[in-house]
């Protein structure tokens, strides 16, 4: 059972569980699934600064800080009690593709060269992790939601302006990975 | 104190996803890329029984006209269309790809030690910031 569980869960366990959260959130508490909220009630908290959109009781929503807090946590737990021992195993071509940008190691979760303290100062660090970053906030809020609220919460309550947003998503995604990432890889 | 009994809940609930989102390697910026590039199967797996899970839920609550544990009519609030569900979701998508996450797993990713990404969840809340001071001026 334990090597069960330290094993990689496969799709058709994660995402049904995932998926789950939605009927239980809204059972506890009538709490509509949805993550970058969490970053606008960071802001409403901590430097609202006299605008309009961080002006709100963001202690009636502080839920969402507390389920991000969770989050963190269960992922160190994971990380430390069940790490899958096997190295992670990438499909060949994305190997390859990435090796002509001279990255090589696998064994991490993130491309220590690209996202990691010892990128952070360098010109693909920034542009991965900094600029990354701030369009990650900044497109979820522009967009009202990110994969959570529109792609999970609002595509299951059969909302088609998540579905505008999901395949934005999506769009924006295949153009960095496929256009404009092999560009900034080869600076 | 009230402020953290009410919620506490909240957080079991977040450390179960914690736990799936490592275990399911959706926090791994290779797979992230494997999605993008149409190399592997997991994430749009992933994604697409969620949402199938979720519709059904969501379906089953509304027909059956399920309450919440304290006997609350569960109340889902409709979505509007505006412009910024393109233009934000296009920038979006252009972090997600670079960052290889999305909001919950950056959380996910610090907890699972990464400390770099404390500067790549700085510079999302920036964004967010940086959205409301704008907002009057962005298309919506």
């Amino acid at each position: 059972m334990f090597e069960l569980l330290r094993e990689p869960w496969p799709w058709y366990v994660a995402g049904p569980l995932i998926g789950l959260t939605v009927p239980l959130l809204l059972i506890l508490d009538n709490k509509s699934f949805g993550i970058s909220s969490s970053l606008r009630h960071i802001c409403a908290s901590c430097f609202p600064s006299n605008i309009d959109f961080f002006k709100y009781n963001w202690k009636a929503e502080a839920w969402n800080l507390f389920f991000v807090a969770g989050i963190a946590i269960g992922a160190f737990l994971s990380a430390h009690f069940l790490e899958n021992p096997e190295p992670l195993q990438i499909n060949p071509d994305l190997a390859s593709e990435l090796k002509t940008y001279g990255l090589d190691q696998f064994d991490n979760l993130l491309p220590a060269k690209l996202i990691g303290i010892q990128a952070l100062g360098h010109f693909k660090g920034f542009i991965f992790m900094i600029l990354g970053g701030f369009l990650v906030g900044f497109g979820a809020r522009y967009a009202g939601g990110c994969t959570s609220g529109h792609a999970i919460m609002g595509l299951s309550n059969l909302q088609w302006p998540s579905l505008v947003a999901t395949v934005c998503f999506m769009l924006g995604g295949f153009l960095m990975a496929n256009v404009l990432m092999p560009i900034i890889l080869s600076f | 104190m009230k402020l953290i009994t009410q919620n506490l809940k909240f957080s079991l609930v977040g450390i179960a996803f914690g736990i799936i989102f490592v275990k399911s390697e959706v926090i791994n910026w290779y797979r992230i890329q494997e999605m993008f590039r149409l190399q592997s199967f997991h994430m749009y797996g992933i994604i697409g029984s969620a949402v199938l899970v979720g519709m059904l839920s969501v379906w089953l609550i509304k027909k059956f006209n399920i309450k919440t544990l304290s006997g609350d009519t569960i109340s889902l609030k409709p979505k509007q269309f505006h412009k910024g569900q393109i233009f934000g979701g296009l920038l979006f998508g252009l972090g997600w790809a670079l960052t290889g996450a999305c909001p919950g797993p950056l959380f996910a990713q610090i907890g699972h030690g990464q400390l770099g990404v404390v500067f790549t969840l700085i510079s999302a809340i920036f964004g967010t910031w940086l959205y409301g001071f704008l907002r009057d001026k962005l298309p919506h």
